[in-house]
């Protein structure tokens, strides 16, 4: 290799290359260049939206309709929720496998309180005294102990699983007595509320999107970002306009339209937590001891502390998320929390391109994820029976529903180890 | 060299790890707007002296001054509040986040209890710039997307984004191709143009010969020679004091024995 070469390589390499993204077309290309380094941000959840929303349309009569839109959203909201809160460990590199069962009790400590006559703001209050002290065992044992998150949470999931049955006794159900929480799940927003909530939406969306693009120094696209507000402002308006039309059943006694509550209730926790990740320092922290903790420590930060605080948090959001699955039967039950809820919530996380060794993830990913999730056991009991290569399938099986969930959830591990691996 | 007040100052340094004396009355010097080289073969004491100017280690005997007044280093946080820092060769970078919340890793500046970063990404750009590196299209990507250049250079960033006077830096240039390493030690001299006392640990002669103003030569825990970087200083020199701990008339002449 001759002198030169070096010379004129070296000098191409302190040029001033600062490329200005000013169209659509070059924003695209650069979207295409994250992509192929392995950064697939919402792609694969998007697509996977796209795919089962296709599909449940042409093979079912009634996925499209009114009331099922609102079934669907009000399924997803327990997963999104409790998806948010193993963000937190997730991105840590950790797991909580105790989310779940987290969720059941703090359900069950909340519910029963408002049986016992409790207002709601102390019952609400106990529930998360509870979470923090769960969350804060789970952390002391794994960032202080130094005992490996996997089998901390592993006996957690079934210490915790013992005191839920040990709260509602086995095979009872506690009923939930409080209009508020009961509304979490079930109860609509007026169509007036609805509209506002919609265009404050939009608003707050395109100006959030239009400060990034005036803060961005010619990085980011301004065609590409008014198109992206125009998409998602008349996607927001289209949906609130098809959920503020009348869905009530023929023989209804009550009015069904507008907004499903559980809707702004998941944006709100939504916007959020993460404004606590990307607007604060712990959550600037979280994302560095995720990355190279080792790096995280040099830079003065305590490690360990943000891992108690991050499994705190994960209870605390948990809880949260036991409330919308009390909601959404209005009771608890010995169950609440327990079955696939948690896999479902770390596959959501996944599914929405939130990697299983930290450092990697939003949690946007989390709500993506879940609405993947909650789509497969929506849509497929609606497509019954249909006759494939001469064999009859029952789609509305429960069996189909888990192996095409898991399907779905290996296909997302895989998306995350391509991309990975073409990233190295 | 002698009108000038060494920013850093060792002199009779003893460190032992229990019966093994790894650092023998070790005198080193770092001169605000010089590169001193800190060469030696493995084992000769190099990564111990820099653990001990950083506080790491604690010093069984000796003094160390910074500006001329007596200090007491105790930690790498001491040292970081003098305004020494140090770039290791694993370069601590998250690859996750991106220049400039590398660069603010740990001090992020906040505005209202939120981070700025406005503020963060303008004092990264002018940093970079005031270290004439025009290497990385944007200060917004992320450090798993840079060339190992580039990330030895945010590194570098990164020990002097704090005003630092003393930089000590570990084998910058170890693990890089040919033009990589010339912009690190474009870099390394940019660093001493403006004033910093720069540390350069390296086991490389042609790096050294090329931007260094002086050479300490460790042997043995013992500076073998100290000594400035003239057209005469020859690579085979360097290469015998490493090997040996002298050459010519310079050196150590028998155990113990500095002529």
């Amino acid at each position: 290799m001759s002198d030169s070469h070096d010379v004129s390589q070296a000098a191409s390499d302190f040029s001033l290359d600062s490329k200005q993204v000013t169209s659509i077309g070059s924003s695209w290309e650069a979207y295409v260049n994250r992509v192929k380094s392995g950064d697939l941000g919402a792609l694969p959840s998007l697509l996977a939206i796209f795919l089962l929303v296709t599909l449940f349309s042409v093979f079912t009569d009634n996925f499209l309709s009114l009331r099922n839109a609102q079934n669907f959203l009000e399924q997803a909201a327990p997963i999104a929720v409790i998806a948010m809160a193993v963000s937190f460990v997730l991105l840590l590199g950790e797991i909580d496998l105790a989310a779940g069962y987290t969720a059941g009790v703090c359900a069950a400590v909340l519910v029963l309180q408002l049986r016992d006559g409790w207002g709601l703001g102390a019952a609400i209050a106990l529930s998360a005294l509870v979470a923090i002290i769960l969350g804060l065992f789970t952390g002391v044992l794994v960032a202080k102990l130094g005992i490996p998150s996997f089998i901390v949470t592993l006996s957690n999931f079934l210490i915790f699983q013992g005191i839920l049955l040990l709260l509602v006794k086995e095979g009872g159900t506690v009923r939930l007595e409080n209009e508020t929480i009961s509304n979490l799940i079930g109860a609509n927003m007026s169509v007036g509320m609805s509209w506002a909530f919609a265009i404050v939406g939009v608003l707050a969306i395109s100006a959030v999107m239009i400060r990034r693009l005036q803060t961005s120094h010619g990085t980011v696209s301004a065609s590409a970002t008014y198109l992206k507000v125009g998409v998602l402002s008349v996607l927001i308006l289209s949906a609130t306009w098809v959920l503020n039309i009348d869905r009530t059943p023929p023989k209804g006694t009550k009015t069904l339209e507008g907004i499903p509550i559980a809707v702004p209730a998941v944006v709100i926790i939504l916007v959020i937590l993460t404004f606590l990740l990307t607007r604060t320092r712990f959550g600037r922290h979280l994302y560095a001891v995720g990355g190279n903790a080792e790096a995280a420590r040099r830079a003065g930060i305590r490690v360990d502390r943000i891992r108690l605080i991050a499994f705190t948090l994960c209870a605390l959001m948990s809880a949260v998320g036991g409330a919308f699955i009390a909601s959404a039967v209005d009771s608890v039950s010995a169950k609440s929390g327990g079955n696939d809820t948690l896999l479902l919530a770390v596959g959501a996380a996944v599914i929405g391109g939130t990697s299983l060794f930290g450092g990697k993830g939003r949690m946007l990913n989390a709500v993506l994820g879940a609405l993947v999730l909650a789509l497969i056991p929506n849509g497929l009991p609606l497509v019954g029976k249909k006759v494939i290569f001469g064999t009859t399938v029952d789609f509305s099986d429960s069996g189909i529903k888990f192996i095409i969930s898991g399907m779905f959830l290996l296909l997302a591990a895989s998306v995350d180890a391509i991309s990975r691996k073409r990233a190295a | 060299m002698d009108d000038v007040q060494p920013i850093l100052e060792l002199s009779g340094v003893n460190k032992s790890f229990g019966s093994v004396h790894v650092l023998h009355d070790v005198d080193f010097r770092v001169y605000p707007g010089k590169v001193t080289a800190l060469i030696g073969d493995n084992g000769a004491g190099k990564s111990t002296l820099v653990k001990s100017i950083v506080g790491i280690y604690g010093i069984d005997s000796g003094t160390v001054s910074f500006d001329g007044q007596p200090a007491h280093i105790a930690g790498p946080k001491d040292a970081a509040a003098l305004g020494i820092e140090v770039v290791y060769q694993d370069l601590a970078l998250c690859e996750n986040l991106d220049i400039v919340q590398n660069l603010f890793l740990g001090r992020e500046r906040l505005r209202r209890g939120l981070l700025d970063e406005g503020s963060m990404e303008q004092a990264a750009r002018e940093t970079l710039a005031s270290l004439s590196v025009r290497t990385v299209k944007s200060v917004r990507q992320s450090v798993s997307s840079l060339s190992g250049g580039q990330r030895q250079t945010v590194a570098i960033a990164k020990a002097v984004l704090w005003n630092s006077r003393v930089v000590l830096l570990d084998e910058p240039t170890a693990a890089l191709g040919v033009a990589q390493t010339k912009q690190v030690l474009e870099l390394v001299r940019n660093l001493a143009d403006k004033g910093l006392g720069v540390v350069l640990i390296s086991h490389n002669m042609n790096d050294v010969l090329q931007v260094a103003d002086r050479v300490c030569a460790m042997y043995l825990g013992r500076i073998a020679a100290d000594v400035e970087v003239t057209k005469e200083t020859r690579r085979e020199f360097l290469v015998e004091l490493i090997t040996s701990g002298r050459s010519g008339g310079v050196g150590i002449a028998s155990e113990g024995v500095t002529i």
